[in-house]
């Protein structure tokens, strides 16, 4: 019971990551159809930036009071994200729009390379430690089994990561539910020609859609930084293929159904670690995205599509 | 080449030959999506040999009731019964529905349930073929590709699926040859022979739906179904089309169930014709039973059922409409 | 917000082809004015990565700051979008577009090109070895092994044409097949002793069907979706044969797996070898001019299977199914099937090509077959044009050899210092071109489609007309 309390706590925290990168999947593909390969590896920029903010304000300025220095390190690090999906839309994907289906997800995969391997070439390969920044936590439960005593800890790391998700959350279905950028984006999703011929600014509209997917990114990576203490180039092709199968699972373009979809793929992951075999908590991922797409291509909070003769 | 056989004059009521000799029959289908019915109980049978239009307003359930016969929707309830062979074959429909199987074949006889077979397997087993409302020609194939596609079952057997094909036998060169002609004669047929190696996404859109029949007619179809094969044609194509119908069906003996809005081609062509509104079937018969139908002229001014018509001015306009044809004075008077 | 600062002067200065022909002087000082902004965004862009480093250090992680590196990228930057913004986007004739014209002029002239550059490429490709070998005597072994190299990805490119290109399934796990194909010969010799030639055909028939139990599961899956599923399938078998230790070997792959033997002789230097059997001095070449002549002999067999297939009618159903699912299904054509054949042959030249990897580098490991090999073959099938048979020889030629020359750059070693890896900007590169490519020629460098059967008259298909085979 208290190994699976804990397991839970686990897995709701990685799964609001997960959570956060699946927005900028779902919002992307809602609005332009199509898979933004490139947006895991915008998270692992996003994971980068703040570790290098991080020592700047710390080792190099010297500050020394952590709140501050983390909500530095998240405006800094949002910033110059979507700065980073700004720019990989406009060079890969705003050319070819209206074009051949296929071209984009060529030049997406293509940047997926190009940003890995800059990131590779300009910090090196090897991984980034970071030492644990926030300690300690509230214990909840404490039990003891024939191994010993088991202690149910909900860390105050956690509680920052999931409190923070369910913020970014709020004020993200409030932006897409009320201000006249959510309205030109839901607009555009409909139908992109109407859109336009209506003065929405389709090309803003997506590059912002784009914007907005890159800075919950970069907030992913800075828990994910904070939360394993270690990253390295590659950690975006599997958390985009994780997020991705979240987004898909909660039914594609749903903000609700993308954080749904990322609590569970978190969950799944953690409690198959948990209970089987850590070696294969990919292939479960891996699965599940199969077996979503396949059984239930429109997911659980995402509308059916009817085939069309 | 199955010559229009027993095309005895069609007369309506009881002994008409879509009761006698049905090709086709729809029986109590019900199709729903989520809560909205989209046809409700609807019945009624398509004679063989004959050109049987379904008509109705927008959003009759028209093209829903085509989808349930071609195998591409499910029907919720009801059963569709192709018959190859002459008469009813009641027994046969019966054992075969009791028997759980999707069809039974002896000879050049066969009963075919519909609502159990899969859409591939309409078109090839039962000898089924359809266009699109809105047209699905292979864009990037050639007029003449598109025909010898058409033809895959078929050259597929002849190929040694494929195997042999590969090794280059020579008894599919001979099939190919043979495709290849037949694809030919429809292009004959349907004046496309000059644009034969163009591609189909080049043709002008008269074309397009002309090669659309061409293609289907390439399966070699009991039953060709046309979902408005006249959209969007000027009066000369659709007096063409009027003529390719009248061909098909006199000398290939296909029979031919279209959905249609155009009630010149209707009209003029059709030997049966059945109404729906709301999914529910408000008229059947031949062109002169439909015209004459009060419900029908109801469903198609939009007014209930019991109003009388009184405005001198509508009545002409329907009977307009209706007489297009120019066989009969319509209209109710 | 940097983004949005920098947002509206770049995209109102990049149509620049709608803008009438100006000044020269205004054309300069519009030129200027976006490429300070590009340098503007490469500095932002830049900073944490250019500007800062982190590194290991004893004491934790060190953050260095390499202020120079910025400046100069954010000077390249500054300077190779003036130029472009000079010679391409704002010039009256882009010199692109001269590139582009002369290219699809000869595209439009290829029904005879096209015919005398595959004979051409094949007269040469049955040569390449000896002529090597009389040409560049010392790189000779080099440059027969960058020619394996490229063959395998023709024939790996010409294999998932099959399903990307005729059948339009858009597959990113290709490499799946590549690795059955590769661990079923690794493990027939390992566990059976089976030599190359016993063990090539069962390859392919063991990735052949796994091509139809993976494609069983995505058959009503399109476009995007298809994609991912296929994706996931591939990493699915990586990470089995890298955790499966028992079987696979796991990280550690399987070694010592059989050189490929002419009827029965080793290419070794015993009396009983190749060389000593033909009286001839023993060279380690021969092996790889054998090795050259297998890949080639395989992968023309792949190109005339797939030239016959599309004129037989299981090739005119895939591209039907491409164009138009349902109207297929209209026609009787069973769908189901029509695709697993296309998965399923499509895998069993992935499987061919797989072994014969296999055998050529004697060792394999799961790294050999990650998601990257997957993107490179479909960059080739899709940068060659998708359908076009001599797009993909010209594709891999340009992609492989590309990747191989850039390990060459040794030079550059000198201008940089020697802290400068030239090889580690190998696959940015790629990368970069990949993208650059692309835009340039969405529909890939062939783009036509030639028709499967012809009545009167051979006409080329203008790649507008052909669909892609995703949506509906």
């Amino acid at each position: 019971m208290e190994y699976f309390l804990q397991q839970l706590i686990n897995g709701l925290t990685l799964g609001s990551i997960y959570g956060l990168i699946a927005i900028g999947y779902t919002m992307v593909y809602g609005i332009i159809g199509m898979i933004n390969f490139a947006h895991g590896d915008i998270f692992m920029i996003g994971a980068f930036v703040s570790l290098a903010m991080f020592l700047v304000l710390t080792a190099v300025l010297g500050f020394a009071f952590l709140p501050v220095v983390l909500l530095i390190v998240v405006i800094v690090a949002m910033l110059f994200t979507s700065a980073w999906g700004w720019t990989v839309e406009r060079i890969a994907y705003r050319p070819l729009r209206g074009s051949f289906r296929l071209a984009p997800l060529i030049t997406a995969i293509g940047m997926s390379i190009v940003l890995q391997n800059f990131v590779q070439i300009t910090q090196g390969a090897r991984v980034k430690p970071l030492p644990p920044q926030i300690q300690g936590g509230i214990t909840l439960m404490q039990g003891s089994t024939e191994a010993g005593t088991i202690v149910v800890q909900l860390s105050y790391m956690q509680i920052i990561i999931i409190l923070t998700t369910v913020v970014l959350m709020a004020i993200f279905t409030l932006l897409i539910a009320r201000t006249p950028l959510g309205r030109a984006q839901r607009a555009c999703e409909q139908d992109r020609k109407m859109a336009a011929l209506l003065g929405v600014n389709v090309d803003r509209t997506i590059s912002l859609t784009f914007v907005m997917g890159a800075a919950l990114a970069a907030v992913a990576g800075l828990m994910f930084l904070l939360l394993y203490g270690v990253i390295d180039f590659y950690i975006g092709f599997l958390a985009g293929i994780k997020a991705f199968t979240a987004a898909v699972l909660g039914g594609i373009g749903s903000l609700p159904g993308a954080m749904l979809g990322g609590l569970l793929i978190g969950l799944i992951e953690v409690f198959w670690s948990g209970y089987f075999t850590v070696e294969y908590k990919d292939v479960a991922a891996f699965s599940i995205l199969a077996i979503v797409l396949i059984f239930l291509p429109s997911g659980l909070l995402g509308k059916p599509e009817v085939e069309k003769v | 080449m199955v010559a229009a056989a027993g095309k005895e004059a069609p007369t309506g009521g009881a002994s008409a030959r879509w009761e006698s000799d049905p090709i086709l029959s729809v029986e109590h289908l019900t199709m729903r999506f989520g809560g909205l019915v989209a046809v409700g109980d609807l019945s009624f049978n398509a004679g063989r040999g004959d050109i049987t239009a379904l008509i109705g307003p927008n959003g009759a359930g028209k093209t829903t009731v085509f989808n349930c016969v071609t195998g591409f929707y499910k029907p919720t309830e009801g059963r569709i019964v192709m018959r190859h062979g002459p008469g009813r074959q009641a027994e046969t429909v019966e054992e075969v529905t009791n028997s759980g199987l999707r069809w039974k074949k002896e000879g050049d006889k066969g009963i075919f349930l519909l609502e159990r077979m899969p859409d591939h397997e309409i078109a090839h087993r039962a000898k089924v073929a359809r266009t699109f409302q809105n047209i699905r020609l292979f864009g990037g194939m050639t007029a003449l590709e598109n025909l010898l596609v058409a033809q895959h079952n078929p050259l597929v057997v002849a190929s040694g699926f494929t195997v042999g094909g590969i090794f280059g036998l020579p008894s599919y060169r001979k099939a190919e040859q043979a495709a290849i002609e037949k694809a030919v004669y429809w292009l004959e047929r349907t004046r496309l022979i000059d644009r034969a190696d163009d591609p189909a996404a080049d043709l002008p859109y008269g074309a397009q739906r002309r090669l659309e029949i061409a293609r289907a007619m390439c399966t070699d179809p009991q039953l060709l179904c046309l979902d408005e094969p006249a959209a969007g044609l000027n009066p000369r194509e659709s007096a063409e089309l009027n003529e390719l119908l009248k061909f098909i069906r006199d000398e290939h003996g296909t029979s031919v169930l279209l959905i249609e809005h155009d009630m010149g081609v209707v009209m003029e062509i059709s030997d049966h014709i059945v109404v729906l509104d709301y999914g529910v079937k408000i008229s059947d018969g031949d062109a002169e039973t439909v015209r004459n139908d009060p419900n029908v002229i109801a469903a198609y001014l939009g007014v209930e059922e019991e109003e009388e018509i009184d405005i001198p001015e509508v009545l002409e306009d329907v009977s307009a409409a209706a007489g297009k044809a120019g066989t009969g004075k319509g209209g109710k008077a | 917000m940097a983004s949005t600062r920098t947002d509206a002067p770049a995209s109102d200065g990049k149509p620049a082809a709608e803008m009438p022909a100006q000044a020269a002087q205004g054309r300069l000082a519009a030129s200027l004015k976006d490429a300070a902004v590009a340098a503007f965004l490469a500095g932002v862009l830049g900073f944490f990565f250019i500007g800062l480093r982190t590194d290991i250090e004893p004491g934790g992680l060190e953050i260095t700051m390499r202020w120079t590196a910025w400046v100069v990228s954010i000077l390249i930057v500054f300077g190779g979008r003036l130029a472009l913004n000079l010679f391409v986007f704002r010039a009256q004739r882009p010199a692109t577009g001269i590139v582009g014209a002369g290219l699809s002029g000869m595209g439009e002239a290829l029904p005879g090109l096209g015919k005398w550059l595959m004979r051409g490429l094949f007269v040469f490709a049955l040569v390449l070895p000896f002529f090597f070998m009389a040409a560049f005597p010392g790189k000779d072994r080099q440059f027969i092994d960058l020619a394996i190299l490229i063959l395998t990805y023709v024939m790996l490119g010409w294999g998932l044409n099959i399903v990307v290109g005729l059948a339009g399934l858009l597959d990113l796990g290709y490499v799946a097949f590549y690795a059955v194909g590769a661990y079923s010969f690794a493990l027939l010799s390992q566990y059976f002793g089976f030599g190359f030639w016993m063990a090539l055909p069962l390859a392919g028939i063991l990735a052949a069907f796994w091509g139809i139990i993976l494609g069983f599961p995505v058959l009503r899956l399109r476009g995007d979706y298809l994609a991912i599923v296929t994706l996931a399938f591939g990493e699915i078998i990586r990470v089995v044969l890298l955790n499966w230790y028992e079987f696979t070997g796991g990280p550690d792959g399987i070694s010592g797996i059989p050189r490929p033997t002419f009827f029965g002789l080793e290419f070794s230097r015993g009396d009983d070898g190749f060389a000593a059997f033909f009286g001839l001095d023993y060279s380690p070449i021969h092996r790889f001019v054998y090795l050259y002549y297998i890949i080639l002999a395989l992968a023309l067999i792949t190109n005339v299977v797939t030239i016959r297939l599309r004129k037989l009618p299981i090739g005119r159903a895939w591209e039907a199914l491409r164009e138009d699912e349902i109207a297929c299904r209209s026609l009787g054509i069973n769908t189901r099937n029509t695709k697993l054949t296309a998965f399923s042959i499509g895998a069993m030249f992935g499987g061919f090509a797989g072994s014969f990897f296999a055998t050529r580098q004697g060792f394999i490991s799961p790294e050999s077959f990650t998601f990257l090999e997957s993107a490179i073959i479909l960059a080739i099938v899709v940068l060659g044009g998708l359908g076009s048979q001599i797009g993909v020889v010209i594709a891999a030629i340009v992609t492989i050899g590309g990747i191989e020359m850039l390990r060459n750059l040794g030079f550059l070693t000198q201008i940089f210092g020697p802290g400068f890896d030239p090889v580690q900007y190998r696959m940015l590169i790629f990368g970069l071109a990949m993208v650059f490519i692309m835009v340039w020629k969405p529909r890939g460098l062939v783009s036509t489609r030639e028709p499967s059967a012809v009545l009167k008259e051979k006409k080329r298909i203008g790649a507008d007309m052909v669909a892609q085979g995703e949506g509906h």
